[in-house]
């Protein structure tokens, strides 16, 4: 498989990363060289093996369904680029 | 007694004890090596306000006869810990101005045991990259030069500037994080210890995450012993991390006691590889001749899948990253664009476009592409089972050993911008490290020589699951025998 200038645009838009009509060439080529690499994955056999969910065997834990933070919304604004009030402030989404 | 700056934790704690030295004496040498020490470029925030009033703090306590494991210490902590009102970046352009409104459980564990901080430590940009040169803070540059050289050597990474901070006697111990390698590779290259503990020892609450089912935080030290002194205090079970796992924290630095007799010490055949210098090898059969010394018997084991960590790597923590970093949207907090912008996805496209560096963009598109529609099972899912294939090799090599021994890195420091154009060639510093992570295992790296031309090497120490008290018991018999009490030539220093 190999990573051509339509799919680096395509990817990029997916990510909401901007990326000048100058960069798509150059970064297939980046892209392309680490697929290639990774291409050797392919030769191992994985019929039946499990894909790794944990890395430690341990269940899940449970805890009562209960707010044990909050209040702290003035705290939470602090690093926001715009707000208002307790609101962030972003350009208009609905018409 | 020694200059301050160039003692252990251990050292120093027992002398605080002794009221040989204060913390504020500690301290303020502490924070003036800082200072002087700012050509490295191994801080991006200094706080050494704060540190004289946590040494005063410490001072009162220790004068009551009270005080933690680490009180009056002053530590270095790397800028992915979150840190309450104090600037956190993560080396990364959109976190610039970020401070955040809580601690990280790491770095408040560390305080209640009374320990001082000095500030935040450079590191590549979202723990994403091996020579702390992906920093928007720019590089920083190792103490170590080779012998008759003036070049500047990168100190590895991402945890760097934390490595460069504890080889440079900049402060006694520092935090670092190791996804791939970056707690060990570091202080391979600079001559320190560095361990990262068995994923789920140490909370993840309130560090920036970059792979979240490979992170984990852990010491990077001057001595084996400072390691095991300090991972008693960072270890807990945490109720903000649902990974972090309730086994008691035992006292790691007693079980550096008992010596290594009868210890089965496993030689990873896959592990001598292509291309890797011949110090290298040297150094590894060297470090197996000491420990069989120490009464260790070694055998050889077999990791068959040991090539295909790194590419499994390159999948699964992109795409861990890509999730994770989707975050940052420039509305609720780091930074947002100035440009004109048209609607919200502009604006979410041109804040992240500016904010993260080339790496850093490169990982999130690996991720999204291993992710989207119709690659998912060939790469995503593929790369699971391999984790799951190289997880069994350890599992079946620990059925016939109880440490594995093994280099750290595939080379000393490099200079600095000799990797930084080709990818590959960079993330083929972490072959050695990064089969650990993948399995979620503690691996500690201890230096353990020097190149020809004066740099030095680690030798890497791999334990099962939460099986530290071996892995550092193992590593102080490499210690002792290394014998290792080279230090950089004192280069950078200002008056």
């Amino acid at each position: 498989m190999s990573v051509d200038k339509d799919t680096v645009r395509r990817i990029a838009r997916l990510a909401r990363l901007a990326m000048p009509e100058t960069r798509l060439e150059p970064m297939a080529g980046e892209l392309n060289g680490i697929f290639q690499w990774v291409e050797m994955l392919n030769e191992v056999d994985v019929e039946g093996v499990p894909a790794m969910t944990s890395v430690v065997a341990q269940k899940l834990k449970w805890r009562a369904d209960v707010v044990t933070d909050g209040g702290v919304a003035d705290a939470l604004m602090q690093n926001a680029p715009e707000r208002e009030e307790t609101f962030f402030v972003v350009p208009k989404v609905v018409e | 007694m020694s200059d301050p700056i160039s003692m252990t934790l251990a050292e120093a704690r027992d002398a605080l004890k002794a009221k040989k030295i204060s913390s504020t004496e500690l301290t303020t040498a502490l924070v003036r090596s800082v200072e002087q020490s700012r050509g490295l470029n191994a801080f991006v925030t200094e706080t050494p306000d704060r540190a004289m009033a946590m040494a005063a703090a410490s001072d009162a306590r220790l004068a009551k006869g009270e005080g933690g494991a680490l009180e009056g210490l002053p530590l270095a902590i790397k800028d992915l810990f979150c840190t309450k009102g104090v600037k956190t970046t993560a080396g990364s352009r959109i976190l610039g101005n970020f401070v955040p409104p809580y601690e990280s459980t790491v770095t408040q564990n560390l305080w209640n045991a009374g320990a001082v901080m000095l500030g935040k430590t450079n590191m590549d940009e979202f723990a994403m990259g091996s020579s702390n040169e992906t920093s928007a803070a720019g590089p920083v540059f190792n103490p170590w030069r080779a012998k008759n050289s003036n070049a500047n050597l990168v100190p590895g990474g991402s945890s760097g500037g934390s490595a460069a901070a504890v080889a440079g006697d900049l402060c006694l111990a520092a935090t670092g994080t190791d996804t791939g390698g970056s707690i060990r590779q570091p202080a391979a290259v600079t001559g320190t210890v560095g361990l990262k503990p068995t994923y789920g020892r140490c909370s993840r609450f309130g560090i920036v995450a970059f792979a979240s089912s490979l992170d984990q935080a852990g010491p990077m030290t001057k001595t084996v012993r400072d390691a095991a002194i300090m991972l008693g205090s960072m270890a807990s079970v945490d109720a903000k991390d649902s990974t972090s796992v309730d086994v008691p924290v035992p006292d790691y630095e007693k079980l550096l006691e008992g010596g290594i007799k009868g210890l089965k010490v496993g030689i990873p055949k896959e592990y001598r590889i292509d291309g890797v210098p011949a110090d290298i090898g040297g150094l590894w059969d060297k470090g197996a001749a000491w420990l069989k010394a120490q009464g260790a018997e070694i055998v050889e084991v077999s990791l068959p899948h040991t090539k295909y960590a790194l590419p499994t790597y390159y999948i699964v923590a992109p795409a861990e990253a890509s999730s994770n970093l989707a975050r940052y949207d420039g509305v609720r907090f780091g930074h947002r664009t100035s440009s004109s912008i048209h609607d919200i996805t502009d604006l979410y496209e041109k804040s992240r476009a500016e904010g993260f560096g080339a790496e850093v963009q490169r990982r999130i598109l690996i991720g999204t592409y291993v992710l989207s529609a119709g690659y998912y099972d060939a790469y995503y899912a593929r790369a699971q089972k391999l984790r799951t294939l190289i997880k069994r090799d350890f599992d079946k090599a620990f059925e016939s050993c109880d440490v594995l021994l093994t280099p750290a890195t595939p080379g000393p420091a490099f200079g600095v911008g000799e990797k930084t154009s080709d990818p590959v060639s960079m993330y083929l510093n972490d072959v050695f490290t990064v089969t650990v992570n993948l399995a979620g295992l503690p691996g500690l790296s201890v230096p353990a020589g020097l190149t020809d031309n004066g740099l030095p090497l680690g030798l890497q120490l791999i334990g099962k699951a939460f099986d530290e008290g071996t892995v550092l018991r193992a590593g102080l018999a490499i210690e002792q025998a290394a014998d290792f009490r080279h230090k950089p030539a004192n280069w950078w220093r200002s008056a």
